[in-house]
């Protein structure tokens, strides 16, 4: 299944290079931080435009488009709740299901908890409104291959991963809004985030009970795709989280002994 | 569509219940111990979420109309199996977009 072997390059996971492993102080870690989350600019950029563009076409005006972009920071989640307000859903509709979308954020939430939790109450206030699929997912697998990261350090790289990410956020969404039409369609920029989204799973697929979890998630998420509230992206979820967990499991019995 | 006050009083409350979603755990757990089998399930959130995300769209893309595009799923095909192989996401990004480009012009 493995065909590099990866327990031992920490960092080059996510990007080549950087097999620095001792000798780093902490700010070394916010800049491998910054390093790491650089790729995803690539993703925010057009997907903030995007945004800016469809805002604007459906009648908000920039300060509005703004206050989606710096108040929800969540791409998915304001693309739905602009779409559903201008195709005249009512308000509270349009709200529950926004907020549906982002419910794996909980999820994201609860798996960051065991390595960031003892931070202070602040900085894990940030971390939560910086919270998006690209921070989580790239600092979830950094912790898991560097354990040994102490929590101020781990802190640190987080805030590096959300900075050329986030701010970049806001600026592309504002001249999204401000340049609209411009963009022209041959760009092919709706396809920008799920290149971006498969480029970072196949970094995540490490152990037999990492593939089995994705492979489950995905035709859960296909089968469940008529689901409303984009439900079947949590039922898929937690099927791949249940998946993953019970062949851990199996492994580990197996590697024990066979016991059952 | 709403407009003025009452689309304020709607970003603000998606902010915030947002802001509660990504906070909940983080904010409120914080360092109290979890127990060993939710330890287990959280870490496959990503695995699990990130292509449960992606797969619909990669399948049936928006701007298709929701219909499968060749192009768009040969470049899909390319960035995952260059993530797999080389564990480089600049690399796979840049390949898969490379492929959508090339599959666009070509297939169109």
């Amino acid at each position: 299944m493995h065909l590099l072997p990866v327990s031992d390059t920490p960092f080059a996971i996510l990007t080549s290079g950087a097999k620095f492993v001792s000798r780093q102080t902490t700010n070394s870690h916010y800049w491998q931080g910054v390093r790491d989350g650089a790729p995803f600019v690539l993703v925010i950029v057009p997907f903030a435009l995007l945004f800016g563009v469809v805002g604007t076409e459906a009648g908000l005006n920039i300060a509005e488009v703004m206050g989606f972009s710096v108040l929800v920071i969540a791409g998915a989640a304001q693309f739905t709740a602009v779409q559903l307000l201008s195709d005249g859903a009512p308000a509270l509709v349009a709200l529950v299901s926004a907020l549906a979308v982002n419910l794996r954020m909980a999820m994201y939430s609860a798996s960051l908890t065991p390595y960031l939790g003892p931070a202070p109450l602040w900085q894990r206030a940030f971390a939560a409104y910086f919270m998006v699929d690209q921070s989580y997912t790239v600092s979830f697998v950094a912790y898991e291959t560097n354990p040994r990261w102490s929590v101020p350090e781990r802190v640190r790289y987080y805030f590096g991963v959300v900075t050329p990410i986030c701010p970049l956020w806001y600026v592309f969404t504002y001249l999204g809004a401000v340049v609209g039409d411009a963009i022209p369609e041959a760009l092919a920029l709706d396809f920008a985030l799920p290149i971006t989204f498969l480029a970072m799973i196949g970094p995540m697929l490490r152990t037999p009970a990492h593939v089995a979890a994705a492979l489950v998630a995905v035709a859960v998420a296909l089968l469940a795709a008529g689901l409303p509230y984009n439900l079947g992206l949590l039922v898929a979820g937690l099927a791949g989280m249940m998946t993953g967990a019970q062949v851990e499991l199996m492994l580990a019995r197996h590697k024990a002994g066979g016991r059952p | 569509m709403i407009s003025g006050a009452d689309l304020w009083l709607f970003i603000a409350a998606l902010g915030l219940g947002t802001f509660g979603l990504r906070f909940v755990f983080l904010g409120l757990v914080g360092d109290r111990p979890m127990p060993a089998w939710l330890l287990r399930h959280l870490r496959y959130t990503a695995v699990a979420l990130i292509p449960a995300l992606t797969a619909p769209l990669t399948l049936w893309p928006a701007a298709t109309g929701g219909a499968p595009d060749p192009a768009r799923l040969i470049a899909a095909a390319v960035t995952l199996a260059t993530g797999y192989l080389t564990r480089n996401v600049i690399l796979a990004i840049a390949a898969g977009a490379g492929t959508l480009y090339a599959g666009l012009a070509l297939i169109g």
